[in-house]
């Protein structure tokens, strides 16, 4: 048992999760208490002591499931397979009773696609759980056609079943079934609830499809292996760049609450650990309580400065995502700053602080940046010399010595000339010029990136791939 | 040390029979944290029932509900205990003449000059107790400390008197909104629950114990529309308190099947914020 958790606990370290020593004295003690027969409870108890951050639990569910999979038989962990295949069993002689059909050896080949279907509407129309799973399982079987060694990731079978049971078709069905069921129309409340009803059940048959589909590679394969490839990063790590849909999901669902927590730091630090000089007339106008003699010194209110910051951001194809979440990151802290002015640019700029302004749903804000804005002048393609010559003719003037300004973009300027001068010029008349590049380091300056070019002229050059890394600068910043 | 829980299971009726429902992450890691004598970090959206859970423990338990109201500028003389100095003061004064200086000395800084705060009163008491301390990320990183001692050895240093250790663990439940990171050195010395929004079934199941005079269909439509409306994207999500004073809302009015029309008008017990309410009047209404 305690090389099971040690292993389990290297796994964990090794998809990202910190795991402290205590945290793994603590695992151990408490699986003591816990019958290990009972799975779930197994699970919350690992959870309770190894995972101390709610973002980090899907990460630690993946890895659970993967390393006990395995092992569990011997310890008891995974449940009995035998009864799903019973259930199985069960559903197709109703199925074939009700049907009369002749076959009723109970192969499991014998059901027709449409037959399948049949059921899984059924179940979902119920919602019945087990049956639910006996189907994903008995799907997966029938359709991903998975092959032992076959080198291909998990998402090619998960789609390959998908596409075989064609759930959105499954959705109207199902919201025929209802509306018969209530004998005539649902009101359009009923009807949006029923919908979100059986969204969630597909929703929820989806992610047992998922699961069947893991176990029965990491069978194929192994854990270790497995463990590898599912290794996901963590939300605060994962590339702007490169991120998938559903990882640009958890990318917004991660920064509202990180917003939260940097502008209650920023707050906190003006507030706290400065005090201002000698108060040199109030010392004096309070020592008249105290005869004369400046008992009490009285200080200066610190007022420091809020900066005004202007972001100037790329918004062509390869970097929008990166710009538009710095610029949700910069407006929902917009409190820390005096005063926020944001441009976008391709190869002509637009100034898109109205888009914020009076709108509370950030949302609602970005989309019409990217679709309201103008910002192209030639071909739509990045050209950042232009850009800024443009930028600095207009608004230029806007710039003085209170002002920050963060540039942002990967510098790919499709081999225009780069008019660096106009960042120069910047930085003598602001107070600060950031620039902030989603690329990693190493691909900077080469191809048409000119970062240097620019960046020479700049306060500093910051790589910014991630939440994590956005959130350190803007935490500098302000 | 004699165990308040018997199983996960027993953990769970208990609180069902004090009308708070709780899952099997609740239930595990409570009976957890009274097996290991460890405090419980419970963190998540406001309104979920992390305070709830503390009050049910203790109604459960039969131990006596100690609060700690935490928040900004909270001090060692608010949390821990303080010296009572006008008492001190007194006695000094009382018979100056007779004592001699060690004699004061021993005696003004003895238990009965003592103010105790929450976080002593907890580890000296002599019955039951359960510890709150509520909303522990609305004080600074540098307070936090102050509870460490007590989290990790369930004892408190007073310099003038020595250690005070506990006569019996309490069970300690933190709780967080998670307005801010907590510290590592807390985050380890706890175990961890994150309480969410309840699924639908259970979140009828609340419905169904806390309004008792509400229909079955009734809490099975409250459910459903609360679960709708926290999908969209708001600034504030309906908690569950909100769901029940929704649900009793509709009660007094004498609802007994919601229609578009009569969740519009009432939106506004589920939804504090204007534009969120519109956005959600918005949704309902259409179809997609």
């Amino acid at each position: 048992m305690l090389e099971l958790l040690a292993g389990f606990v290297n796994e964990l370290r090794a998809a990202g999760l910190p795991v402290s020593l205590t945290e793994n004295l603590d695992a151990m003690e408490a699986v003591q208490h816990i019958p290990i027969e009972d799975r779930e409870a197994f699970k919350y108890a690992l959870g309770a002591t190894l995972v101390k951050n709610n973002a980090h639990w899907r990460a630690f569910e993946t890895v659970f499931e993967v390393y006990f999979s395995l092992r569990g038989p011997q310890y008891k962990l995974v449940e009995d397979e035998s009864e799903l295949d019973a259930m199985w069993r069960e559903m197709q002689e109703q199925l074939s009773q009700g049907q009369s059909q002749a076959t009723q050896g109970g192969a499991m080949d014998a059901l027709t696609p449409e037959e399948i279907a049949q059921l899984l509407m059924q179940a979902l129309l119920n919602g019945d759980q087990a049956m639910m799973r006996a189907l994903a399982r008995q799907s997966v079987q029938r359709f991903a056609g998975m092959e032992p060694g076959r080198p291909v990731g998990g998402t090619y079978y998960l789609y390959r079943t998908l596409r075989n049971l064609d759930l959105e078709g499954m959705l109207e069905k199902l919201l025929d079934a209802s509306r018969q069921q209530v004998g005539g129309e649902l009101t359009e409340l009923e009807e949006r609830l029923e919908r979100d009803e059986y969204d969630d059940r597909i929703e929820k048959f989806k992610q047992e499809i998922e699961a069947e589909i893991r176990r029965r590679l990491v069978a194929d394969r192994g854990a270790e292996a497995m463990a590898k490839t599912l290794r996901k990063p963590l939300p605060e790590d994962v590339e702007f760049m490169h991120a998938s849909r559903d990882e640009m999901v958890n990318l917004k669902k991660a920064l509202q609450p990180l917003t939260r927590k940097l502008a209650a730091r920023l707050a906190r630090k003006r507030r706290h650990g400065r005090r201002g000089p000698l108060d040199f007339r109030s010392t004096v106008r309070h020592s008249l309580s105290y005869g004369g003699v400046p008992a009490e010194p009285k200080f200066k209110y610190p007022r420091p400065a809020k900066p005004e910051l202007m972001v100037l951001a790329d918004i062509s194809g390869s970097v929008a995502a990166f710009a538009r979440f710095t610029l949700m990151l910069v407006y929902a802290i917009q409190g820390q700053f005096s005063k926020v002015r944001s441009f976008v640019f391709i190869d002509g700029v637009d100034e898109v602080t109205d888009f914020f302004r009076g709108e509370e749903d950030l949302a609602n804000a970005i989309h019409r940046v990217n679709t309201e804005a103008d910002v192209v002048w030639v071909d739509g393609h990045s050209d950042y010399g232009h850009a800024f010559e443009v930028f600095w003719e207009r608004f230029g003037k806007d710039v003085g010595p209170k002002t920050t300004v963060l540039l942002l973009g990967d510098a790919r300027n499709n081999y225009h000339a780069s008019q660096s001068w106009v960042v120069k010029e910047m930085r003598h008349k602001a107070r600060h010029v950031y620039w902030l590049n989603p690329e990693p380091r190493s691909y900077w300056n080469t191809g048409d990136s000119i970062v240097n070019d620019y960046g020479a002229h700049t306060d500093g050059v910051y790589e910014c791939r991630n939440l994590r890394q956005l959130e350190g600068f803007v935490e500098k910043l302000a | 040390m004699a165990h308040r829980f018997e199983s996960v299971q027993q953990v769970r009726d208990g609180l069902r029979d004090v009308h708070y429902l709780a899952d099997d992450g609740i239930a595990g890691v409570a009976f957890l944290a009274d097996r290991l004598g460890k405090p419980v970090l419970v963190e998540g959206p406001a309104g979920t029932g992390k305070t709830q859970l503390a009050k049910s423990i203790a109604e459960v338990t039969g131990a006596r509900l100690i609060r700690l109201q935490c928040y900004e500028g909270l001090d060692e003389s608010k949390a821990l205990y303080e010296w009572n100095y006008k008492k001190q003061l007194l006695r000094i004064q009382a018979d100056r003449a007779s004592d001699s200086w060690s004699e004061v000395h021993d005696d003004i800084f003895s238990d009965e000059f003592l103010l105790t705060r929450p976080l002593l009163e907890a580890i000296s008491a002599d019955d039951p107790v359960v510890l709150l301390i509520d909303e522990v990320d609305r004080v600074e990183v540098e307070t936090e400390a102050l509870l460490l001692e007590i989290l990790s050895e369930y004892q408190v240093s007073i310099p003038e008197l020595g250690t005070i250790t506990a006569k019996q663990i309490p069970l300690v439940f933190l709780t967080s909104n998670n307005t801010r990171e907590l510290s590592e050195a807390l985050k380890r010395r706890c175990l961890y629950l994150h309480v969410d929004y309840p699924d639908m079934d259970r979140e009828k199941q609340i419905v169904l114990t806390k309004v008792p005079e509400v229909s079955d269909n009734l809490a099975d439509q409250i459910a459903r529309i609360v679960r709708s409306i926290r999908q969209l994207d708001l600034k504030k999500a309906p908690s569950v308190s909100e769901t029940i004073d929704w649900a009793r809302t509709l009660v007094l009015l004498g609802i007994e099947h919601i229609d578009a029309q009569q969740a519009k008008e009432t939106l506004h017990i589920l939804l504090k914020y204007q534009t969120d309410i519109a956005k959600a009047a918005k949704e309902l209404s259409a179809t997609k």
